[in-house]
């Protein structure tokens, strides 16, 4: 039989998307109070498998135990029933709700048909100081800080009396040292018999919080391990089945001239609320400058204003020795500028249209991809193939339509667009975010090699370490403002997370 | 609701009200013209006040209706027939006739309400579509059975629009309404009054209650309330029914409690103006109300202008032309929608389909 203390199993759970098979015979288990890993890359099927055990789909084959009892979950209310509790990587949280609207959001208490915000508040706050999670009851969610929102969501799952707790990659959104604060509100969680499931792709906090490790990879479970009998690298070969160069060859950088100058630039976003107040800074020839912080501090709206997404309220722009302050893209691109943009689906590439059409995209007004008005198909269709060759794209061909394509692949797209042109400065918003290690090398390779052919690049990154992988200087984004900038090879992790938090004296 | 949009919604009234006194005051006293410009301003406010609340309750939950329009011209039609057949086929009294109207045209409101929860949440039409196609299908369906029922030779009432049974009495409010003067304000119809308490009921519904929580919460981040497991198709289905009730109940004002008749198209144009009114009251009832007011000034200036034509002077001579005058509601729509009165927000999910 069972083990007494299992409260959670999944066995052979199997579950297929057209064409993919995102979970095959998957076993797992989770001891009460343990804090039990998940990791594995995106695409691997953790989430998947999480989204079966909280309901919101369901497996074609095997079976979910909860205290050794077969259940069926259909829907969340099925796993909050059994007591299941899930803080999703994207929060859900109405941020117009203040915290107690959204912790009693469900399953509401009245009295007399009226909701009873002060008894809800008055639990909000019980809870809260019972786990040390500090949060106003009051407040509107809109307005706390990510660090706090995830909070919420703890406190959302207690009140719901959850004795299993699934983090979705709960650090991806934190500081460094917010995120060690989140591990000591875990620990104390399992102290009072909590048990947790902790997805994510980070292998240093996997060894830092772990009881013990599921590993998973396309679909399958490669393996249950000890921190004590692991390592990083051999989690990291693990993970992705070979081994993995976990740092970036890299040589000394040769800066040469200013290649993007930008002064006092302030930049509102679209609810009118300025969130980049007063950014100064340079970039030269042959360097990278890497942009830390935690994301929402404005560096979204910074790329978009650089190039040319979006209108500054003040400041200017020089790039290459022209002043491209308040112009359009295309000028700015003309300029010199090649961009991979945060949001590669929705701002990189036109997912209706073919891989071969999305490599023209900069340049298709041009010759020789135009004469007069007619785009010359040939021409583009050369292109096409050599740069498909050239970056290792893998599509079946060029006419494919890129949506069909993975995500790795569709950033390549991107990349081979934007380098094979010729630019003087690249600007990398989020250059990897989702992408397994292979193209992660891959594009990091890229990026120092831009620059060692003396291009100057802008990396934005919430990855604290890509940016430290990567950067010769780096500066650090908090509320709309460079904090600090600091020489690549004298800056540690530590220093780093307390001004993306704000906190530096 | 904020102070400038406040500001700006008692400078409109206080102008408006302001031309018909100056014109007026040769005839009558001040006091009874603002009295009865007061009076007809919430009277003919309560199709666009109650219009506004089914805009309110579709989009709260996260569904765009346009198509108030149609869904009040359809219940207008549908109302007032079902009043006449009571009446004329079934020999029901004028007043239990005109009720079962009410009740046919918040009905037909509804039903149309459903067809656009099914074409916006489950077959996740584009809404704007769905919203015209009702607004169309409305515009046919009324003028096709208003000619084939009523105009046709051997149709069922003989080529003759029947008597109808009249309008809804009045209500005269107790004490409230034997005021000397001011009292006139207080006398009347009674979907005029259910369209002020529905503003009250619906503030509260969506504020203090469950139901209320659930449907914002769909509106702005329908998987956040997906993951508390809540059903939010059954949210979105529910609320714009509702709303679609509250649009047919703005219907039955037209042709059972304005008029006792019906002509082709009579809404003309209030169901977007409600639109209006819903965005320049930020999606919460007692704004879209004092919304409603004024746009409903602007149309209670053109009435009561009409008492005073001879008086108008000269120079503004242009008051003379009725036409004219009509227009101030759809300039002050214009005006309002380009947002110079400060932005307002709509509902974070507003229009989008929910994808599982």
């Amino acid at each position: 039989m069972t083990d007494n203390n299992i409260i959670l199993q999944a066995r052979g759970v199997t579950k297929r998307f057209p064409g993919v098979l995102a979970n095959d015979k998957v076993d797992f288990d989770l001891k009460k109070g343990e804090i039990h890993v998940l990791l594995g890359e995106n695409g691997a099927g953790k989430t998947t498998l999480m989204n079966i055990l909280y309901g919101l789909y369901h497996q074609d084959e095997g079976e979910m135990l909860v205290n050794g009892v077969a259940v069926k979950v259909d829907s969340p209310n099925d796993s909050i029933a059994l007591g299941i509790g899930m803080v999703h990587q994207h929060f859900m949280l109405v941020p117009v709700f203040t915290v107690a609207e959204n912790v009693m959001l469900g399953d509401e208490t009245t009295r007399r048909g009226i909701l009873d915000r002060k008894t809800v508040s008055a639990k909000v706050k019980e809870l809260s100081h019972q786990h040390g999670l500090d949060v106003d009851p009051e407040a509107l969610v809109g307005q706390l800080p990510v660090g706090i929102q995830q909070r919420v969501e703890i406190v959302k799952t207690l009140y719901r009396n959850a004795q299993i707790l699934i983090l979705d990659e709960p650090t991806a959104v934190l500081t460094p040292q917010e995120a060690d604060e989140l591990f000591v509100i875990m620990r104390g969680l399992t102290a009072r018999g909590v048990s947790i499931i902790f997805i994510t792709h980070k292998l240093k906090e996997v060894l830092a919080v772990a009881d013990r490790i599921t590993v998973m990879r396309s679909g399958r479970v490669v393996g249950t391990v000890t921190p004590e009998e692991m390592n990083e690298a051999k989690l990291a070969s693990m993970m992705v089945g070979r081994e993995v160069i976990l740092k970036v060859k890299k040589g000394e950088a040769e800066p040469k001239e200013k290649i993007l100058i930008v002064e006092n630039l302030e930049v509102q976003d679209d609810r009118g609320v300025e969130v980049v107040r007063g950014v100064s800074f340079e970039v030269r020839e042959g360097e990278i400058l890497g942009i830390a912080g935690v994301q929402g501090n404005g560096q979204t709206q910074l790329a978009e204003v650089l190039t040319g997404l979006r209108l500054a309220k003040k400041g200017s722009i020089f790039m290459n020795g022209k002043d491209v302050t308040g112009k359009t893209p295309r000028p700015i691109i003309e300029a010199g500028l090649a961009h991979i943009p945060e949001d590669r689906q929705r701002h990189g590439l036109v997912l209706g249209d073919t891989v071969a059409d999305n490599l023209v995209l900069c340049t298709y007004y041009q010759p020789p991809f135009a004469k007069w008005i007619v785009i010359q198909q040939e021409a583009v269709d050369a292109n096409a193939r050599k740069l498909i060759e050239e970056y290792d794209v893998r599509t079946p061909s060029p006419f494919v339509l890129t949506s069909k394509l993975s995500g790795g692949n569709q950033q390549k797209v991107i990349v081979a667009r934007e380098l094979s042109r010729d630019v003087k400065l690249l600007i990398a918003s989020q250059p990897t975010r989702g992408l397994d290690v292979g193209s992660i090398e891959y594009i990091h390779k890229e990026i120092i090699a831009m620059r060692d052919r003396g291009i100057g690049v802008l990396l934005i990154s919430a990855e604290l370490d890509e940016i430290m992988a990567l950067s010769d200087r780096i500066a650090v984004m908090y509320r709309g403002q460079i904090v600090t900038t600091v020489d690549a090879k004298k800056a540690t992790r530590e220093e780093l997370g307390l001004w993306m938090a704000g906190s530096h004296a | 609701m904020d102070w400038r949009r406040f500001g700006f919604i008692f400078l409109v009234i206080a102008v408006l009200f302001g031309v018909v006194v100056a014109i007026g005051s040769k005839a009558d006293s001040p006091v009874l013209i603002i009295t009865s410009m007061l009076a007809t301003t919430i009277a003919v406010a309560t199709p666009l006040t109650l219009g506004a609340l089914s805009g309110i309750f579709c989009e709260r939950a996260g569904v765009v209706n346009i198509g108030i329009e149609g869904m009040m011209l359809g219940a207008a039609f549908f109302g007032w027939l079902a009043a006449i057949y009571m009446n004329t086929i079934f020999g029901f009294a004028p007043l239990p006739s005109l009720l079962i109207g009410v009740l046919f045209a918040m009905l037909s409101g509804g039903l149309f309400a459903l067809l656009h929860a099914v074409l916006s949440v489950t077959y996740k039409v584009d809404q704007i579509i769905g919203g015209t196609v009702i607004n169309i299908l409305a515009v046919g369906v009324t003028g096709f059975l208003n000619r084939q029922l009523f105009f046709e030779k051997g149709s069922i009432f003989g080529g003759q629009v029947p008597h109808a049974p009249g309008v809804l009495p009045r209500i005269q409010i107790p004490f409230l309404a034997d005021i000397p003067v001011a009292g006139r304000i207080f006398d009347q119809q009674p979907i005029t009054i259910a369209a002020i308490l529905l503003v009250i009921i619906a503030h509260y519904v969506l504020f203090y209650t469950p139901w209320g929580l659930r449907t914002r919460a769909v509106g702005e981040h329908p998987r956040a309330a997906d993951t508390v497991g809540i059903n939010v198709a059954f949210m979105r289905y529910a609320n714009v029914v509702i709303g679609g009730m509250l649009a047919g109940l703005g219907g039955a004002y037209f042709t059972l409690e304005s008029v006792p008749s019906f002509e082709p198209l009579m809404t003309n144009g209030r169901g977007f103006i409600s639109l209006a009114a819903m965005i320049f009251g930020n999606w919460s009832p007692f704004g879209a109300w004092a919304a409603s007011l004024v746009f409903g000034t602007a149309q209670a200036l053109q009435i009561n202008l009409q008492f005073y034509r001879p008086l108008i002077p000269d120079q503004w001579a242009f008051l003379q032309n009725s036409y004219i005058v009509g227009l101030a509601p759809y300039i002050l729509t214009m005006l309002i929608l380009t947002g110079i009165i400060g932005k307002t927000t709509p509902p974070a999910a507003d229009g989008v389909p929910y994808e599982k």
